[in-house]
């Protein structure tokens, strides 16, 4: 047996990672199912909409390498949006979601078409500048309420059959919005394209030089997660039963950024992680009151400073060391 | 194989208060190895950069294989069949040496906005993958991330994956820099297999290698064309032991 054929043993390695992988969606599956009578779901609610919209940023920020300061836009928007086409025009919440969504795909292509031109922070400026432009349509327009914001958006879907929906119901609404933006964003990154994307964040030049026109598929990366972060916030809009300035303030383009930086930057698990976190900080450390922020930077310079790969990145790269150890 | 691969007509660069490249007329016949060489600042690095369109022309126009170019982006001058290599070795540093080469098949293979499919398709492209790793002599390195290899290593891969794209003009910037004496056998070898039925343009400080290559030598002196010619005719020309040497050698 100590020489036993390669193709046999490669195909039990196989076999046994696959098994593991089972193992692991069914635990998953377990714990994702149970979460909602073990901790209050709203709270997880929170996090799942917050972790998508940290996902869809990481395609950018960690897949792109372009740093956008305006995704907030995207987020808020889709919430204002998809809140509005729920309450004042009661359409049901799959629906609300859908074009709340579709508009974020027309904001990303011209947010893109305009921003990526330019380089590095100029690129993160234009972003910002733009998003301050969709903040102050909302602080202004009539429909979303001002200072107010929107409340009581009704959580009425065609799922339910248009009654409302518990937290709980509504925890598991969210989810399945949640799993279909997170399987969209593997494909995406394990995809023909999403290795040029790579090359692209590599060496653009060298891209360019191969004949890959970098700034139509970096518009298109762009594109793609400015509607995931769209989708997010509209499925946010409905879960939570509010959109509000909160979701498209400056302070929401900078906070997800730092969810991908804790959960580790071009990590598939990293932003959830990290949206864990930082939202669990803003529910249980709230008696804290605007402490909570100062911790938020203190988070954030120990990151930068200690742990730039981020949690995820940082188990990743101590496994793949032990392994290479290993052999 | 006959007419020219490349010409150029009034080819000129200016930045702000200097002339990288003045008034540049070069044509390359198809199927030669031809070589660009001149003193350090003398603007053969910036002739490839506007040849491939990483710089735009201040005027002048260019035409390869017969087209004019002058209005095109550098990934379109690409997928015209010029690929170039760069003077500092250019490679996907963390890409593995088998995703560098594959990045570049990708191209051929039209999915350059396929965000669709899963990457097993890739897989069809492997075979082609090693092919050309061990066509440069990297074939035990494929699994490798690219930034681990030594440098000789990098500028086997760059070339590699220049020549997946199996272009008809290759343009090499100074392949032999930063080459220890036995690496420069190897790659000169190389550059001799690939050019057949292809054009090669190299700018290269390496008299010998050149000498030992091309069919035919521009020299460039403070961005003009001092003269042009085979290697022993241009080497025989005082005006370019001048340039080279300075007054007091003449």
């Amino acid at each position: 047996m100590a020489m036993a054929p390669l193709e046999t043993k490669i195909a039990a390695a196989n076999g046994s990672v696959r098994q593991r992988q089972l193992i692991i969606i069914l635990l998953v599956a377990v714990a994702l199912s149970a979460a909602p009578f073990l901790i209050y779901p709203m709270f997880l609610i929170n996090v799942l909409c917050f972790a998508l919209f940290a996902c869809a940023f990481n395609l950018v920020m960690g897949y792109s390498g372009l740093l956008s300061f305006g995704h907030a836009a995207f987020f808020g928007s889709a919430a204002y949006i998809s809140g509005y086409c729920a309450k004042t025009m009661g359409l049901p919440a799959e629906l609300a979601i859908l074009v709340a969504t579709s508009c974020s795909v027309v904001l990303g292509l011209i947010f893109g078409w305009v921003a990526i031109r330019k380089q590095g922070i100029y690129f993160g400026m234009i972003t910002l500048a733009m998003a301050q432009v969709v903040y102050f349509i909302a602080v202004q327009a009539p429909f979303t309420g001002g200072e107010d914001g929107l409340q009581g958006v009704p959580r009425k879907a065609l799922v339910s059959a248009m009654a409302p929906m518990s937290d709980r119901q509504s925890y598991f609404f969210v989810l399945a919005f949640f799993l279909i933006g997170f399987c969209i964003i593997y494909r995406i990154v394990h995809s023909p394209f999403g290795h040029i994307l790579r090359s692209i964040k590599e060496n653009e030049t060298r891209a360019a030089s191969l004949g890959y026109d970098v700034d139509r598929i970096k518009l298109i990366a762009f594109t793609l997660s400015a509607t995931l972060s769209g989708m997010a916030g509209a499925v946010k809009a409905i879960g939570f039963q509010l959109a509000t300035l909160t979701d498209v303030e400056f302070f929401m383009s900078g906070e997800v950024v730092l969810m991908v930086l804790v959960g580790g930057l071009a990590t598939m698990t990293g932003p959830v992680l990290g949206a864990a976190i930082i939202i669990a900080m803003q529910y249980y450390l709230s008696e804290f009151g605007i402490w909570v922020k100062a911790l938020h930077g203190m988070i954030f310079i120990v990151c930068v400073m200690a742990f730039r790969r981020g949690i995820v990145g940082e188990i990743g790269a101590y496994l793949s060391r032990r392994r290479g150890a290993s052999d | 194989m006959d007419g020219w691969a490349i010409e150029t007509s009034g080819l000129t660069k200016s930045f702000v208060g200097f002339v990288a490249v003045n008034n540049v007329n070069l044509r390359v016949r198809k199927g030669s190895i031809f070589a660009l060489i001149g003193p350090n600042g003398a603007g053969k690095t910036t002739v490839f950069n506007l040849l491939t369109k990483f710089l735009p022309p201040t005027s002048g126009r260019i035409m390869i294989n017969g087209q004019d170019v002058s209005a095109l982006k550098p990934h379109a001058i690409a997928r015209l069949g010029v690929s170039r290599s760069f003077q500092i070795s250019s490679v996907f540093p963390q890409l593995t040496v088998h995703e560098n080469v594959r990045v570049a098949l990708q191209r051929k293979n039209r999915d350059d906005f396929n965000f669709w499919q899963t990457d097993r398709c890739l897989s069809v492209l492997d075979e082609r993958v090693e092919e050309l790793l061990a066509a440069v002599g990297l074939g035990d390195y494929a699994r490798h991330q690219a930034s681990d290899l030594p440098y000789g290593r990098k500028r086997a891969l760059e070339i590699a994956t220049t020549l997946a794209l199996d272009p008809s003009i290759l343009l090499l910037d100074e392949p032999m820099a930063g080459l220890g004496s036995e690496d420069i056998k190897g790659v000169s070898a190389l550059i001799r297999s690939v050019a057949q039925g292809r054009t090669v343009v190299m700018v290269e400080h390496n008299l010998r290698v050149v000498a030992e290559l091309c069919d035919w030598v521009a020299v460039l002196q403070r961005g003009q064309l001092l003269t042009e010619g085979s290697y022993a005719d241009v080497s025989a020309n005082p005006a370019v032991i001048e340039a080279y040497m300075g007054n007091s050698h003449a």
